[in-house]
């Protein structure tokens, strides 16, 4: 896997990353994804309304937000889940570009052959079919999915051999593989997890977009998910994703985007973000109480209790990036 | 005079109503009927003497016997009295028969096959001549075979009618008026399959054999045991209610408990539907029970029968009724509540499964109304009326938006309408098709029904 | 009244139930099902409307052009149509669409098979005698044409009508459409389909085409449907009553008691179902006086128990004879 422009040294991204505003919507020098007037209505309410974002090319970038902020409908309309609402007045219609290629009114199936692939919140491993079969259905180069073809599996029987390696290689790498005959709806909550995002895997995206990651998972099996999400990146997947417990999104991001009440209301670096005011009066005036990861940061000043926190997590993210280099080191070692 | 209900044959196993039914089915609603039918199932059956070839003023068919029937009219469309007709058998008998004042004739005959039909060009009017004398037509035992005359000329006083009432538009008002009677019938019923899906996710088949069950039960207590038909409307939607309470007591609460998908369930609600249908065979044969027996003239705005007002009436009254209760009683918040999130509710106090019940007992009230007016006003009832109105039903119901009370009534009025006025331009006997004609374009042009919300997905 | 009598009735009677050209259209009727229902988790209950397609289409045809081949044909493309007409305004929607819709379109033909106003083509209620449609293909036979043919006690023509050509060719077809059905279900083709039965947003998040898949699933096993009712009615004749709603029932009733999502389930299940019928017949018939069940009552009783086993076997074993538990073809 080879690209230009990606940039696979991270400290080279973070640097450019720098040198970007701070503010809703700013450029990005690379941006891989561009979204313009993007709106959706329920009932008069508008759970998402975005004028402008971009994501940079290579890098992780978190997507926040208290409940209810419009996190998961975004990632319906950008990966052709929801239709966004025509323009009322005649104003410009919605536009949203992968790669340079306009995505608007794009279906579903589309977008994900673009190279832009998600995962749900609510997992949706195929429970009655094995690990493997999900696996191998992530995959977009079986051209026996033609009915044209599929009766004459000569044509076929070759690809599906070098399928199922690549299947069996990821499986590995998300510890998964002895599971490979085994029912997934017989897996664990994180282990769905973990197949749901191979499976994604198995297209090669350009993109891999992730509705809350951590959702639901055991916090044993937290560390692997995040160590994975950061080795899809230096791997040349862009990662974009949602969550709204901020522990995670501190040490993995480069760069997060917070959304509330369906506009974007800050972008940032991660240290910085947390400290902007906008996002504390999202958090706070939103009434969910467990949206920082720690309920007393709700009766303290925000700033400061994430102030104390720094400390601890930073601790955590060394024992984090640790174990992200036993798994490449392991990897290093299968290789 | 039973009515040939469009595109159905009628069999009837003549005379025996042996009743076999068996408890532990766990079929309550049958047993109900079976109790109540056990009074006095000796139903009135046909005018006509025995013999191979009878005539008279009426015919029943039976599985021995087939009616020959029609009328003979000039060309004013007025009915020609005193005509002679003259029927010849497969095997040479013959029968005839003068027709009466409205034109008409019939025949009820023991064998099947090509029967010679002619009328004696001597017994008409002067002046009036057939335009074909002789027909020959198939018989069927168990069905009635139309065999009609027309004329050429008219006698003195047979007066036109081109002008007088038959204008486009008085044809469209009475069809018109006939659609809303059928939309109304047919969204009391629309109403309690909407409820039960609302609540339970459930799309019922079976919904159409409490509109037969009502039906039948109807003629039970307005014809068998003559009560006045009010207190047998009373009696019947108690009973259909039971009905209602029973089957989700015993087949459908114990399934939800048992965490069925609701796939299945639909198929369980296939099933017994086909299963009530035969009992409702076994019982009652396939004859048409009619349940109002006076013969009534159209009148009014309307132009339809003063029971047909009546039906409209009650009709109107108890769908008010209902969206008043949804509306503001706490029983109908509750309903609607379980409806739009059944966790939610359950987490806010609402005891779900109770409301489920009564959301039954009510649903299948309604039907058992929708039953025994429809039998009230379209001449009768017979093993597969429910199963006739289903589909439109449904439609009416998909029409409106699944899930949707109003919807629901909406969808009926057009569906009763449309179809009804489809008439005017093509066959009678295609009126139910153009029902779901309608559905199949109305899904093609606006998916979520008429009233129904856009899909959210993911 | 002698019960060798009885048995030996009742074994002659699985035997001809065995070979039926009857039986045969039902496995073929049912296999299109199971691609549908069991597979893609389709909820169509029109598959009579198919059946009854095919059959019209073919006899029709036929009829006119005594051209065996293009009855063929136009049988075959119009239950193509007619899937694509279903498919259009419903494969995108929620199951509970194309199940009305289906159904609904499945009325709508029988109605108009029975309709007055198309019976020079249609035959109105009285249909189309097979002696309309069959000759071209009892010509095609290598038998004989005329003359019959007696394997112990089963005594069939060999070329004409319910013959042993039919019968050879109709279970023929069985076995090609258990093939084709096997091939299909097992390529990368029927993972998609079983994919999407399971979660159709997880395999268009996949890049998957879900709706041209559900298409081609509805059309395939449209034109099962299609193959069955030109077998069916080349063994009787062309009746819009016999095809309505309850042969769509009884076809699940054959799917779910074989087992939905399996290869042999509807073999199976059309076979045991036809076995049970016959057993019910012959035994009421044989052993109930008929002071209390009189002859005509006999269907009755075994369609109230077809109606009460569906609800049974859906039930307490859904996944039937063959199937497995865990892998049921019943969405949520």
């Amino acid at each position: 896997m080879t690209d230009d422009d990606y940039d696979y040294d991270r400290a080279e991204l973070r640097k450019k990353l720098d040198k970007v505003d701070e503010v809703p919507g700013s450029a990005k020098p690379n941006p891989i994804l561009t979204v313009d007037r993007i709106t959706r209505r329920f009932g008069g309410i508008a759970a998402v309304d975005v004028d402008h974002l971009e994501v940079q090319r290579g890098s992780i970038t978190a997507l926040i937000g208290p409940n209810g902020a419009g996190k998961t409908t975004f990632f319906n309309l950008l990966t052709g889940f929801d239709i966004p609402d025509r323009p009322q007045n005649g104003g410009e219609k919605p536009h949203w570009e992968f790669q340079g290629r306009s995505l608007a009114s794009t279906s579903a199936f589309r977008v994900a052959r673009e190279g832009m692939v998600r995962t749900f919140q609510l997992t949706k491993a195929l429970s009655a079919m094995t690990v493997m079969d999900n696996m191998l259905l992530g995959s977009q180069e079986q051209t026996g999915e033609k009915l044209s073809r599929s009766m004459l599996w000569p044509l076929w029987r070759g690809k599906e051999k070098a399928i199922r390696a690549k299947a069996e290689d990821l499986l590995g790498r998300f510890k998964l593989l002895e599971k490979k005959d085994d029912y997934a709806g017989s897996l664990s909550g994180g282990q769905r997890k973990l197949l749901e995002m191979a499976r994604a895997l198995m297209s090669d995206p350009t993109m891999i977009m992730l509705d809350e990651p951590m959702a639901g998972v055991n916090p044993a099996l937290t560390q692997s998910l995040l160590g994975h999400i950061q080795d899809l990146r230096d791997r040349g997947t862009t990662v974009l994703f949602v969550e709204h417990d901020m522990h995670m999104v501190r040490f993995i991001s480069d760069w997060v985007i917070v959304m509330a009440e369906g506009k974007l209301v800050a972008e940032g670096k991660p240290g910085h973000v947390m400290q902007n005011q906008a996002v504390i009066d999202a958090y706070l005036g939103s009434h969910h109480d467990q949206d920082l990861g720690d309920d007393s940061v709700l009766d303290e000043d925000f700033a400061t209790a994430v102030t104390q926190e720094d400390a601890e997590l930073v601790k955590e993210k060394e024992a984090l990036e640790a174990y992200a280099d036993s798994v490449r080191a392991q990897e290093g070692d299968e290789n | 005079m039973p009515v040939v209900v469009a595109g159905t044959r009628l069999f009837t196993h003549g005379g025996s109503y042996m009743l076999h039914v068996r408890g532990r089915w766990g079929l309550i609603a049958a047993a109900i009927i079976v109790a109540a039918s056990a009074l006095g199932l000796v139903a009135a059956e046909s005018a006509v003497a025995a013999g191979p070839i009878a005539s008279g003023t009426s015919c029943v068919a039976d599985a021995t016997t087939g009616c020959l029937q029609g009328k003979v009219v000039d060309d004013n469309r007025n009915p020609v009295a005193g005509a002679k007709v003259t029927v010849t058998s497969p095997s040479a008998a013959t029968g005839s028969s003068k027709t009466a004042k409205d034109g008409s004739f019939f025949f009820a005959v023991t064998e099947a096959g090509a029967y010679q039909v002619a009328l004696d060009p001597s017994s008409l009017p002067t002046g009036v001549t057939p335009k074909t004398p002789t027909l020959t037509v198939t018989v069927e035992l168990s069905n009635i075979t139309p065999a009609g005359f027309a004329l050429n000329g008219h006698a003195k006083g047979s007066t036109s009618h081109a002008a007088a009432s038959v204008s486009f538009w008085q044809l469209l008002g009475q069809q018109f008026s006939q659609g809303l009677l059928l939309g109304l019938l047919l969204a009391l019923a629309a109403i309690g399959l909407s409820l039960i899906y609302g609540t339970t996710g459930l799309s019922n088949f079976a919904h159409s054999e409490q509109i037969t069950l009502g039906g039948f039960l109807a003629w039970v207590f307005a014809v068998q045991l003559g009560l006045n038909i009010v207190v047998s409307a009373v009696i019947v939607i108690a009973l259909t209610s039971l009905s209602g309470y029973l089957q989700d007591k015993l087949i459908w609460g114990p399934l939800r408990k048992r965490g069925l998908g609701l796939t299945q369930l639909m198929v369980v609600t296939i099933g017994l539907s086909l299963a009530l249908e035969y009992v409702f065979q076994l019982i009652f044969g396939a004859r048409v029970y009619p349940v109002a027996t006076d013969l009534e003239l159209n009148t009014g705005p309307l132009n339809i029968t003063p029971t047909a007002y009546w039906s409209m009436l009650v009709s109107i009254v108890v769908l008010a009724l209902v969206g008043l209760a949804l509306t503001f009683s706490r029983l109908g918040r509750a309903t609607r509540a379980v409806a739009d999130n059944r966790a939610l509710a359950a987490a806010s106090g609402i005891d779900v499964e109770r409301v489920i019940r009564i959301v039954w007992i009510v649903s299948t009230g309604l039907a058992g109304l929708s039953g025994v007016l429809y039998a009230l006003v379209n001449g009768g009832v017979y093993w597969l009326t429910g199963a006739q109105l289903l589909l439109l039903v449904f439609a009416a119901v998909t029409l409106g938006g699944i899930g949707t009370a109003f919807g629901a009534l909406v969808g009926s009025l057009i569906i009763g309408v449309v179809a009804n006025v489809s008439t005017l331009f093509i066959p009678q006997d295609l009126k139910y098709a153009t029902g779901l004609v309608i559905l199949i374009v109305v899904l093609l042009v606006r998916p979520q029904g008429i009233l129904g919300r856009r899909e959210r997905v993911g | 009244m002698d019960v060798g009598f009885y048995f030996s009735t009742l074994f002659t009677d699985f035997g001809s139930t065995a070979l039926s050209v009857i039986t045969a259209s039902y496995v073929i009727a049912a296999i299109g099902l199971n691609i549908h229902f069991g597979f893609t988790g389709l909820l169509n209950i029109g598959q009579a409307g198919f059946v009854l397609l095919g059959a019209y289409g073919f006899a029709i045809t036929v009829r006119f052009t005594q051209n065996f081949w293009l009855g063929v044909v136009v049988a075959l493309v119009a239950a193509v149509l007619f899937a694509l007409v279903l498919g259009l305004p419903t494969l995108k929607l929620r199951g509970d669409y194309l199940a009305i819709v289906t159904i609904a379109a499945a009325e709508i033909l029988r109605l108009l098979g029975d309709n007055q106003l198309l019976a020079p083509f249609t035959g109105g209620t009285f249909g189309i005698p097979g002696s309309a449609f069959s000759k071209p293909f009892s010509a095609l036979s290598p038998f004989p044409q005329n003359g019959l043919f007696q394997l112990g006690p089963f005594n069939y023509p060999l070329s004409e009508g319910d013959s042993w050509w039919l019968r050879i060719v109709a279970w023929g077809i069985v076995a090609l459409s258990i093939v084709v059905s096997f091939l299909l279900v097992r390529s990368p083709w029927g993972r998609v389909l079983r994919g999407i039965r399971e979660d159709e947003d997880a395999i268009r998040s996949l890049g998957k085409n879900v709706t041209v898949y559900k298409t081609q699933s509805l059309v395939i096993g449209g034109l099962f449907g299609a193959v069955a009712g030109i077998v069916n009615v080349l063994a009787t004749s062309v009746s819009a009553d016999a095809m309505g709603r309850t042969l769509t029932f009884e076809l699940y009733t054959c799917l779910l008691l074989g087992g939905a999502a399996t290869v042999f389930g509807p073999l199976l299940g059309t076979f045991l179902y036809w076995l049970v019928l016959v057993f019910l017949r012959d035994t009421i018939g044989f052993w109930v006086p008929s002071g209390i069940l009189s002859q005509q009552q006999i269907p009755q009783i075994t369609w109230i128990f077809v109606g009460v086993g569906l609800m049974l076997l859906v039930i307490f074993r859904p996944q039937g004879i063959l199937g497995n538990k865990k892998e049921l073809a019943f969405g949520d």
